[in-house]
């Protein structure tokens, strides 16, 4: 992809330009922008959420420079926060990706019915996280849910799921991956779609077999959207969310708190609004920096020659 | 020095000008009308949601008889998104002229200096325990606008069945033990006693073996004390040890009550706001009586607050308003007649309507149970106090920590994170 030199555009173009842009121009400063802003300032403040953030007084009574951050970073509920967030991410994308894979190579072929299935495996991204959390928080009950009944008619005697410090968190990933392997799989199915056919018939004529031509050919080509869904993936990981309010609401005993999670009962139940937008902070940078990483990474294995 | 204040000076203009931006279009809370000396105010509530508007309207119809020259503005919103409008409203100082508050967010409100005093008001009509719940160092920034507690309900004919006495004033935990148990033997899926293993529950309990969260100048929090350790004990040994309460896994998801109108519940402690929904769907006969006690006897207040707006410029006329709503006899008889919480007051011959509907027969148990009332620890991190506990009780009833362990800890963590004050 190489882009043309750089065109000039005359004066006129540009005020055009300007006056177009300014609509959705004016509605990213006053939404995006000035709440970042103002968030930003927020979390250099002991703001309970309550007080009136326009009494004149507000910032030299309320200003505590970085204290939120120093108590963030040296208490110990940040890093068991984290902690549990890297634990959802190391079970949640390899299990992710996988199963996209799969899904994506399987719905891939051109077989009867495929468009059916396609279909199929995207129905939970349309769910909404209410009702699918919901379901699932009964599905995954230990003593009446569907998952515990069917193990145990295997003889297997299935763990306590949500209720269990050891197995909330994985249940958790498993009902994200369900939910999500339909979207990441559709992008996956599209980036295979895109591969031109000629590889493979090439690739037949030197003798290579389904297992070569997948390894040699699929994945290379497949690697842009295989970024995309990484990169993707992980900033979704790092602002889990709905599913936990409603399935754990961070219990048992606090295996399942997140960043997200921590930031909203500090800001709306806990009335430490300061603290939140601070907390919510560390989480912008520690995303940017993940970003970051990934995009710098990307040189040694993304491969955009298709 | 010198340059934080710099720099916070800069800030807050900063500030001033995006929260002008973000503020713009709101309409003033509250507004004198030109007309004589009537002034209209706004008054927000939850109660009053999903059932309960018409009664609300009543009673404003009635007091606006009384009181021709206040108009009440009665703005009613779902109690999922109430809390979070009075946040936003409040902090962009928008607040209605008066509202409610429960007793979680009284604590919050009122330590963070959002509430006024209320001055003037005759509050003798007022049960003196209610009252009191919404004091804050010796003030008065709430009025007990309704009132629930809870009694221990029984099924009789699961008592019947396995031949122990009905459950009387006097009994202790003790004799509670004996009856769920012999409940529980009466099969695998029929369980004695449902107490749910919560902070609401265990300060009540702690009460109950005279322990309490808080030493008596309210100063330290006393969570892991030997009373405290002792009544999560008992709560925990119910489950864990004589299983005559389910475990969470046992009741797969079950909600409380639904186990109880099952007809496998032998006992559950629970509000009186469950009367009307028992008395629907229960197929078998039960009853109510005070609660149990250990070393003495404690029992739940619920209730919810009507609070004033410190900014508001109609303080006196919402203070009218609100005093009549929660201390008049008029009130209480328009919120009894159409089936709403009691009134917090004392007149009993207003309550004599409530005392003679049947079904619970034992209605009386309700009002004794007042002599015996334990009010919540109104400090300032509430929220974050009861949440650290709640998650440490439910470790120790899933048998995951130890009961010590886990008061131990729910006490290390209370002196780290909250304050008191």
């Amino acid at each position: 992809m190489k882009m043309k030199a750089k065109t000039k555009y005359d004066s006129n173009e540009v005020r055009a330009a300007y006056v177009f842009l300014i609509p959705s121009l004016i509605g990213m400063v006053i939404f995006s922008a000035l709440p970042l802003i103002v968030s930003g300032l927020i979390s250099l403040t002991d703001w309970n959420g309550l007080d009136s953030l326009l009494d004149p007084g507000f910032m030299s009574q309320h200003f505590i420079g970085l204290k939120n951050f120093k108590d963030i970073l040296t208490g110990k509920e940040f890093w068991k926060v984290l902690h549990n967030t890297l634990e959802f991410i190391v079970l949640y994308i390899p299990l992710m990706l996988c199963l996209s894979l799969l899904v994506a190579f399987l719905l891939s072929r051109p077989k009867k019915g495929v468009g059916a299935f396609r279909v199929m495996f995207y129905i939970p991204v349309l769910t909404s996280w209410v009702a699918a959390s919901l379901i699932w928080k009964s599905v995954l009950s230990p003593e009446y849910g569907a998952i515990n009944n069917i193990l145990k008619m295997v003889g297997i005697q299935g763990p306590d799921w949500l209720l269990s410090e050891k197995w909330a968190m994985p249940a958790i990933v498993l009902v994200s991956v369900w939910k999500d392997m339909g979207f990441f799989g559709l992008i996956l199915l599209s980036g295979i779609m895109a591969i031109d056919k000629s590889y493979y018939e090439a690739a037949s004529i030197d003798g290579a077999g389904p297992l070569a031509k997948f390894f040699k050919i699929t994945l290379p080509l497949l690697t842009p959207s295989i970024f995309y869904v990484l990169i993707v993936s992980l900033i979704n990981s790092f602002q889990l969310f709905p599913q936990i309010m409603i399935m754990t609401d961070g219990g048992p005993n606090g295996v399942t708190q997140v960043m997200v999670e921590r930031i909203y009962k500090y800001g709306f139940n806990y009335y430490k609004m300061g603290y939140a937008s601070a907390f919510s902070w560390l989480l912008f940078v520690i995303i940017m920096v993940c970003t970051f990483i990934q995009m710098k990474g990307q040189n040694r294995w993304v491969n955009y020659d298709a | 020095m010198m340059k934080k204040g710099k720099l916070a000076s800069v800030a807050s203009l900063l500030l001033c000008a995006s929260t002008v931006l973000a503020g713009c279009g709101s309409a003033g809370a509250s507004s004198n009308s030109g007309n004589g000396d009537e002034v209209t105010i706004t008054y927000c509530n939850f109660n009053a949601s999903g059932g309960h508007e018409k009664t609300l309207e009543k009673m404003y119809e009635a007091f606006h008889k009384e009181n021709p020259n206040i108009k009440v503005k009665i703005e009613t919103i779902a109690y999922d998104d109430y809390f979070t409008q009075m946040q936003t409203r409040v902090a962009g100082g928008k607040a209605p002229d008066c509202y409610e508050l429960n007793i979680e967010n009284f604590a919050e409100y009122a330590n963070k200096n959002q509430l006024a005093e209320i001055k003037g008001s005759d509050l003798s009509a007022l049960n003196d325990t209610a009252r009191d719940a919404f004091k804050v160092n010796g003030k008065q920034y709430g009025l007990p606008e309704s009132f629930s507690n809870v009694v221990l309900i029984y099924n009789k004919d699961l008592f019947d069945q396995a031949k122990v006495e009905y459950p009387n004033e006097n009994w202790t935990q003790d004799d509670v033990q004996k009856a769920a148990e012999a409940i529980r033997k009466l099969g695998d899926n029929i369980y004695g006693i449902y107490q749910p293993i919560t902070y609401n529950e265990f300060f009540k309990v702690a009460a109950q073996h005279g322990g309490s969260l808080l030493n008596k100048d309210k100063t330290k929090f006393t969570i892991n004390s030997k009373e405290n350790l002792e009544a999560a004990q008992q709560l925990v040994d119910r489950v864990q040890k004589s299983n005559v309460q389910p475990t969470e896994a046992q009741m797969g998801g079950m909600k409380d009550w639904d186990l109880f109108m099952s007809g496998r519940l032998g006992m559950i402690p629970t509000g009186i706001w469950a009367f009307q929904t028992f008395a629907e769907n229960c197929k078998f006969n039960w009853d109510i009586v005070v609660e149990p006690g250990a070393k003495k006897k404690a029992t739940h207040f619920f209730s919810n607050a009507c609070v004033i707006n410190p900014k508001s410029k109609n303080q006196e006329a919402a203070t009218k308003w609100i005093t009549w709503l929660t201390t008049s006899d008029k009130s209480a008889e328009i919120r009894l007649k159409d089936g709403w919480d009691l009134p917090a007051i004392k007149n009993e011959d207003a309550l004599k309507s409530y005392l003679e509907q049947k079904n619970p027969e034992n209605r009386k148990a309700v009002f004794d149970s007042l002599d015996y009332l334990v009010i919540p620890p109104v400090i300032e991190d509430y929220s974050m106090m009861s949440d650290i506990l709640d998650e440490k009780l439910k470790a120790a009833a899933s048998g995951s920590k130890t009961v010590k362990e886990a008061l131990d800890e729910a006490q290390e963590e209370c002196e780290q994170k909250v304050k008191i004050k």
